[in-house]
């Protein structure tokens, strides 16, 4: 079912403004709602003087950083430095490409599209790379490695706990996902669900796995050689980021569009920032991760509990092949329960102190 | 090092931020709402009173800083000592209130307001007239009690602080 | 052995410069870190950025003048600065002082610790990454006790309330009521503020052995204060050399066992609570009378020197007073309690990682302006 209009460039170019539109204001929405969200958890108010209860304050941001100066270094490599926000900010708007925000609202309805937003999403990381290289400056070459060291081993959980939900759904293409999930796959999925969130915030950079720019440690990471509109566009990608990956879950697991009564953009954006909330919470309380803590995390733990998860789920979908009854439920929140319990037992982060 | 306690103690904490969401959060917009300042602040500069000054010149020898500067003259018809020139340089002064408890004739004070400040460096050296008693210059209540018992009471934190939302 | 060795690679060791402009070094704190990837082969302290020349100023101030300076060492807890020179000089002196000075000064003592314990826990959360939030926490209850000290004293930071003889002027009226209520919430809080965070698996897993000093080590450095306490070193001078009318008051001294932050962290919170608990008994039977001795304008002290010293926040504070007979001591030297704690960085540091570096740095609690005096 094609949707409005009809023509395939018109269709595009609609859509394409479409998603520029929806990833700018979303992020500016997601700035201000994680401001004010953090604020309160933290018995203050957040930004409230620009506009009326400060909803401006994105605005305001984004003019601030606009007027400022351009600063490169001196021995910075200047190409690289230049291409590395643009690097860095181009996969994230691509994977809104196959993000559905009604029932066939979407750009291009790929039937791989689950696999095309998790091989777009590795792009991201070279921008970083580039950016921590190319500024000269040791502290962002230690956050570049540290990101790409994240990245890299949270590849494989996300991945797998996707694979366990494609298999569920029997389709990879994002909107047949979203079709199929008479019970939300959360429920179908919980292991899969915190496995993916869990990774997501890995792979964005978000608290509790933020070490790529901890403030306290590294000044700013791969970005503190940045200034002026270069520093907007990480600012800009750190949050389409977020918001990608809460659109992927909405998608996936929270049932996309569907909900009663209101339009379905509209139960999408208020899922996205559901999920968003989550993150918000989880950045306000917890410290953050040490690097090879984060790396046995992914690779110890995450890993071996989404291959069990895939196996679990194959052999649900071989039992039930119609679609699996609302009682797997209980016993897939009981098989999450009895893992992490067993895992945690198991699970031993190594000290961590090398002989020196 | 093993998951201790399965992760219930993370979501131990979420619950603590979330409740802390749910109340009211601990803070004053200020140039709308103030607060009263506490009765005896040592504020930013200090209040003279010429009927009381005798200028026996304690106060600048107990400042640690060497802010207070006197001139004083003898006039010999009334057999008494006149102050010519009392200048405290606000800049250098520390706000530690040794000379208000040094002044035998309870004759120094230090200042209530706040709001002070100058654009110049020169203005914060006053003199004279400029440092008597005004309304926009109140005494504040630090070592004279009866100055203290006239000013508002304090607004204390631990009054206000309210557990449920408001 | 370093970790080179494992690997075919050639790789070398760089230099890392945590300089004196850093978010996290509590100060003009200046590090420079041999590091090996982000395992931490040596570092290289260099302090002296605060500077203010106390020592040398304190001979041109008269003994009671000197005591708002005293107020700029340890910003964070001037109580117990002030209270360390005053009683120097009263031990030099032999000046008594009425039971209400004394009492005043033991429950300023106390509320001074559990401010700076509160800057020092929510210093230390920050920077093991959690995101302002417990800080804010700490601070919001930091800021009950400033409210106190500021209706005593008139100002928030610097507080110049000790006197040589005494203290300074009595408490108001609402004081004590004031502070029954604060003593009620922040029980009520410590108890909350444990549950965010202690027994959080991230933190445990980033605290928990870490940052390891051991007993020997602590006691041949001359470390004091709640870091020898986590390292099983039972030494507090409140029971160890009683000053002030301490030995009235019941409470108990906590001691580690491992000597990692995470025992660092937890003997800070559990100080709070023995605070509160010699405020309740001060408040109880605080007695009548004046709270300063009738003493000369400008103290002479005869000729001798003299070591005062109590238990500040962050460990032993002490001061060394030589006096000639004139107004002003012709020495003062100050024992800097976060100098000889940060002697320690070393030892703790070595082997572990750029993230630990930080963490560790921040539980042991220094504030620069005692290091550079």
């Amino acid at each position: 079912m094609t949707f409005w209009p009809g023509n395939y460039w018109w269709h595009w170019l609609f859509y394409a403004a479409v998603i520029i539109v929806f990833v700018l204001l979303m992020v500016m929405g997601a700035i201000y709602f994680e401001r004010r969200g953090l604020g309160r958890m933290q018995s203050r108010l957040g930004p409230n003087r620009t506009g009326p209860f400060g909803l401006l304050q994105p605005v305001a941001d984004a003019v601030k950083v606009l007027l400022k100066e351009n600063l490169v270094p001196d021995k910075a490599d200047k190409l690289v430095h230049w291409l590395a926000p643009v690097v860095a900010f181009a996969p994230v708007l691509m994977i809104f490409a196959v993000i559905p925000f009604q029932n066939g609202a979407l750009l291009a309805d790929l039937n791989i599209g689950i696999l095309f937003i998790v091989a777009v999403s590795s792009v991201a990381t070279i921008g970083v790379f580039m950016a921590g290289w190319g500024s000269s400056n040791k502290y962002s070459l230690l956050g570049a490695m540290r990101n790409v060291a994240a990245v890299v081993s949270y590849e494989m959980p996300l991945a797998l706990s996707v694979v366990a939900t494609v298999l569920v759904a029997g389709t990879m293409s994002m909107n047949g996902i979203v079709q199929g999930q008479t019970i939300p796959y959360i429920l179908l999925q919980p292991l899969g669900f915190l496995i993916f969130f869990a990774a997501g915030c890995a792979e964005i950079n978000r608290s509790p796995f933020d070490l790529m720019e901890a403030d306290q440690e590294l000044v700013a990471g791969f970005h503190t050689e940045y200034s002026g509109m270069k520093f907007a566009m990480f600012y800009l990608v750190e949050y389409a980021e977020a918001i990608a990956i809460s659109a992927i879950i909405t998608t996936l697991f929270l049932s996309g569009w569907k909900g009663p009564w209101l339009t379905p953009w509209l139960w999408f954006i208020i899922k996205v920032f559901v999920v968003f909330f989550l993150m918000i919470w989880t950045r306000a309380t917890f410290p953050r991760v040490r690097i090879d803590q984060l790396m046995a995390f992914a690779w110890k733990f995450l890993f071996p509990l989404a291959l069990i998860n895939l196996f679990v789920t194959a052999a649900q979908v071989l039992v039930w092949p119609d679609g699996l009854p609302w009682y797997v439920i209980f016993i897939n929140f009981a098989i999450m329960g009895i893992l992490i319990l067993a895992w945690s037992k198991l699970f031993k982060l190594g000290l961590g102190r090398s002989e020196v | 090092m093993k998951f201790e306690r399965f992760g219930l103690g993370l979501l131990k904490g979420m619950t603590v931020t979330l409740r802390n969401l749910l109340r009211h959060p601990t803070v004053n917009q200020f140039p709308e709402q103030r607060l009263n300042i506490s009765r005896r602040t040592r504020g930013n500069e200090l209040v003279w009173s010429r009927e009381r000054c005798t200028g026996c010149g304690t106060c600048a020898k107990t400042c640690p800083q060497g802010a207070i500067v006197i001139e004083t003259s003898v006039n010999m018809t009334d057999n008494k000592y006149e102050v010519d020139k009392y200048q405290v340089d606000t800049g250098y002064c520390i706000q530690c209130g040794l000379c208000v408890e040094a002044c035998p004739y309870d004759a120094l004070f230090m200042g209530y307001a706040f709001e002070r400040a100058q654009y110049r460096r020169g203005d914060l050296v006053q003199s004279d007239d400029a440092l008597l008693e005004s309304p926009e210059r109140p005494a504040s209540g630090y070592y004279h009690p009866d100055v203290a018992s006239k000013l508002p009471r304090q607004t204390l934190l631990v009054d206000k602080i309210v557990e449920k939302r408001k | 052995m370093t970790t080179t060795e494992m690997m075919t690679l050639k790789t070398e060791p760089f230099v890392l410069n945590f300089g004196p402009v850093h978010p996290s070094t509590h100060g003009v704190y200046r590090m420079r870190a041999t590091l090996d990837g982000e395992v931490i082969l040596d570092i290289e302290p260099v302090v002296g950025y605060l500077h203010r020349g106390i020592e040398k100023l304190a001979e041109e101030r008269t003994f009671s003048g000197f005591i708002p300076l005293t107020d700029r060492l340890d910003y964070i807890s001037p109580m117990s600065n002030n209270l360390a020179y005053c009683l120097a000089v009263e031990k030099l002196a032999g000046i008594k002082i009425p039971e209400r000075g004394e009492y005043l000064r033991v429950i300023m003592a106390e509320l001074q610790r559990l401010a700076n314990h509160c800057v020092a826990v929510g210093s230390f959360l920050n920077d093991c990454g959690a995101y302002y939030t417990p800080f804010m926490y700490t601070f919001r209850e930091r800021e009950k006790i400033v409210d106190l000290f500021d209706m005593v004293c008139g100002q928030r930071l610097t507080y110049n309330y000790m006197r040589i003889g005494g203290v300074s002027q009595d408490i108001p009226e609402e004081f004590l009521p004031a502070l029954k209520k604060l003593v009620k919430q922040l029980a009520r809080f410590i108890e909350e503020y444990e549950r965010l965070l202690k027994q959080n698996e991230i933190l445990l897993a980033r605290t928990k052995g870490v940052g390891i000093l051991s007993r020997e080590t602590a006691i041949n450095c001359g470390i004091s204060g709640p870091v020898a306490r986590a390292s099983g070193v039972a030494w507090d001078l409140r029971k160890a050399d009683s000053y002030s009318v301490y030995d009235r008051f019941q409470f108990d001294i906590p001691v580690g066992e491992a000597g990692d932050s995470y025992d660092r962290y937890r003997v800070r919170i559990e100080e709070m609570r023995q605070s509160l608990r010699i405020i309740e008994q001060a408040m109880k039977d605080v007695p009548g009378g004046p709270v300063r001795a009738e003493l000369p304008h400008l103290i002479r002290p005869p000729r001798g020197e003299a070591y005062g010293h109590l238990e500040a926040p962050k460990g032993e504070l002490g001061f060394y007073i030589v006096s000639d007979g004139s107004i002003a001591p012709y020495r003062c030297h100050i024992r800097p309690t976060s100098l000889i704690n940060l002697s320690a960085l070393r030892e703790m540091v070595k082997g572990w990682k750029v993230a630990d570096l930080i963490a560790i740095f921040g539980s042991i609690d220094i504030t620069m302006g005692e290091v550079d005096r």
